[in-house]
């Protein structure tokens, strides 16, 4: 399903990608205005040289319940699928951050995002993220939905996604969340604005 | 290095969760009422509220007078003097196999003692089945005979002289029935050999306060309750891979759910199952199991142990209050989603429950299934994805009254999550996610915990019955 040659091409580019990202997760920061609760009040990082764009990240936060909408600027890639891969690894970035609001695992890495058909983005994480992902019903569907609903909210046209490990299907993230069926991006943004209406 | 072999051995042991002790209780079965209650131990020997017991059987109130507890049932007046062995009941004395106990205003007599203080009240003699604490007073009980049936599947008919209403589990290689509030007696050998290939055998035994009827067989079971209640028929359960894949296949595109399975194969005899539909009113699955521990709530704690246990108190509760219910797990044994939502399925519930249990966070969290917004024609599976749909809104109705009444006590939020198989279930279905009351891990395993989230959600359910039952 996948080309080979854009496997090939995208490891090439796996040395800089990652270190973009790091630049990213010192630079996410202020609380975007949208209709989900937004609460970090964190000094902006200061621009860094290179072309970047502002995207929103819906941040997962444990203690909450909720996903929260932050601003954050990220490298600015040409094509939809490089823009959905920059956009998850700033997301991993915050997750992995030592003070992350919704600790992911080290060594927890979205290895690609492909965009298969024009509604249909596939993300495939490796196999850390998902074993050692926290296991019980709220915590991945947080992990789920803040996937889903940055996609989503920064990709025009997404509609549904499917969640790989390691270019493999898999029933759950980690004993909850089903994996097995495409997400309706629709479906998750409703629930998680609910989350939001009811998580105080 | 022996002795490292026994440290070893000592962290094993403490590595294994403690299994959840069994509540004790007692039943009593009477014209007046059939009721079951807690025991409590004392000493080592069973103890149980004498106030509690004589409430169903007539008019009692207590009080404490200087140093004794003074009784009153009906016209008959009674003293008993905490820590002595003797009682005074309508002026004659009465002699107890242990002491007294008065426990916050609360008199305890030791349980074996009923035999001699309940006819002093009543007049009458009463029946102890001491073992399993089962008591009759001027009550013949009810009888029952088995039947294995020799049809393409085998049934096994249990026909009962009153009607029963048990609660009913099932796991790989058995069914068990547990009759509660019935006042089965023994009516036959305590285990029958059917010579069968898919019923093997079933077993009578007293135990607890119940009777626990096991039925064996390589393939999962089912009962069905017909004749008002004074039969069940369990036959081999449609199999998962028959009940889940042809029906979508069949079913129009207008997703109608996957409807059941017994006896609709083209070429059979019309079925002589007995055409009533099972009287189950919830299905309760306890998340995990087997070898799927789910979340490691602590290094000794396995989820699926207290999903199990939440899920026993669940189906103890619905008993307790006459509620038919079939618990799908009931052991230590592993189930696959598609299983669970087979089995739920085919007993056409009212309601079905899923109950997990998290270390993170407090309260409990009350789910219904997360299905696409829009539903588009993605294949002949999207009606097994999707059975859910047209139960949806019965199962949010199940939600908030639940949510309603955990929040009472509890710290509770409602949420839809893509958890299967509520979306594969096809009828009113919701998930609960347990987290400590007070943030302490300590209370997932609590007793006095379990039981305040079952009856919250049974006071719930019970409440919004009629109208679960409209939804089926
Ligand atoms: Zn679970």
């Amino acid at each position: 399903m996948i080309p080979r040659h854009l496997e090939i091409g995208m490891g090439v580019l796996l040395v800089a990608v990652l270190m973009m990202a790091f630049y990213v997760h010192r630079m996410k920061g202020r609380a975007a205005e949208t209709g989900v609760r937004v609460a970090d009040t964190r000094p902006v990082a200061p621009p860094v040289a290179g072309p970047t764009e502002q995207v929103i990240l819906y941040v997962a936060y444990d203690d909450a319940g909720l996903l929260r909408a932050q601003s954050a600027r990220v490298p600015l890639p040409a094509g939809r699928q490089q823009r959905a891969q920059e956009l998850l690894r700033a997301l991993l970035g915050i997750y992995l951050d030592k003070n992350s609001p919704h600790p992911f695992p080290t060594g927890a890495e979205v290895r690609d995002v492909y965009i298969v058909d024009p509604g249909l983005a596939v993300i495939d994480t490796n196999s850390v993220l998902a074993d050692n992902h926290r296991s019980g019903i709220l915590v991945e569907e947080l992990t789920i939905a803040s996937l889903v609903r940055t996609l989503a909210a920064n990709i025009p046209g997404i509609n549904r996604v499917k969640i790989l490990v390691e270019g493999k299907e898999r029933d759950t993230l980690a004993g909850h969340a089903d994996l097995s069926d495409f997400y309706d991006t629709l479906a998750i943004s409703k629930a998680s604005d609910q989350w939001a209406a009811a998580g105080q | 290095m022996r002795w490292i072999s026994f440290v070893l051995a000592g962290c094993w042991l403490l590595a294994i969760p403690a299994p959840t002790p069994e509540e004790k209780r007692i039943s009593i079965y009477s014209p007046a009422a059939d009721y079951s209650l807690s025991v409590t131990e004392r000493e080592g020997k069973d103890y149980v509220g004498l106030l509690e017991i004589l409430e169903p059987l007539g008019g009692v109130t207590a009080k404490i007078e200087g140093q004794k507890w003074q009784l009153r049932f009906n016209d008959s007046d009674a003293q008993f003097t905490p820590d002595s062995n003797k009682a005074r009941i309508r002026g004659r004395d009465v002699d107890l196999t242990g002491r007294f106990l008065l426990e916050n205003n609360r008199g305890l007599v030791p349980v074996d003692s009923l035999v001699t203080l309940l006819p002093n009240f009543l007049g009458i003699p009463v029946v102890f089945h001491t073992t399993a604490r089962r008591l009759f007073i001027s009550e013949a009980g009810t009888t029952y005979k088995t039947e294995l049936k020799k049809t393409t599947p085998p049934k096994l008919v249990l026909n009962f002289s009153s009607p029963v209403n048990p609660t009913i589990g099932t796991e790989p290689g058995k069914l068990t029935m547990i009759f509660l509030r019935d006042p089965l007696v023994p009516s036959g050998p305590e285990t029958v050999n059917f010579n069968d290939k898919a019923i093997s055998s079933a077993t009578f035994k007293e135990n607890n306060g119940a009777v626990e009827v096991t039925v064996n067989g390589p393939v999962p079971l089912l009962a069905s309750f017909s004749n008002d209640g004074r039969t069940i028929t369990i036959a081999p359960a449609p199999s998962p891979a028959s009940s889940i894949t042809p029906a979508p296949l069949a079913a129009p595109p207008t997703a109608t759910p996957p409807a059941p399975v017994a006896g609709t194969a083209p070429s059979a005899p019309p079925s002589p199952m007995p055409a009533a539909t099972p009287r189950y009113f919830a299905v309760v699955d306890a998340s995990h199991g087997g070898d799927e521990r789910g979340a490691a709530l602590s290094d000794k704690l396995a989820e699926k142990d207290v999903s199990l246990a939440f899920a026993q108190h669940i189906g103890q509760e619905l008993g307790s209050r006459g509620i038919a219910a079939l618990m799908l797990r009931d052991s230590d044994s592993t189930l696959t989603v598609d299983q669970r939502a087979s089995n739920a399925n085919s007993a056409h519930p009212a309601i079905y429950i899923s109950v997990h249990a998290t270390s993170e966070g407090i309260g409990v969290r009350v789910y219904t299934a997360l299905l696409p917004s829009a539903r588009e024609n993605r294949g002949p599976f999207v009606a097994w994805d999707a059975a859910q749909a047209p139960f949806l809104s019965a199962s949010q109705t199940a939600a908030l009254r639940v949510a309603a009444e955990l929040r009472k006590t509890i710290a509770v939020r409602i949420l839809a999550a893509p958890l299967r198989p509520l979306n594969n279930v096809t009828s009113a279905a919701i998930a609960i996610e347990v987290a400590p009351q007070t943030g302490d891990l300590a209370d997932l395993t609590s007793s006095n915990y379990q039981q305040l989230v079952a009856s919250s959600i049974v006071t719930a359910l019970a409440a919004v019955r009629d109208q679960l039952e409209s939804s089926r």
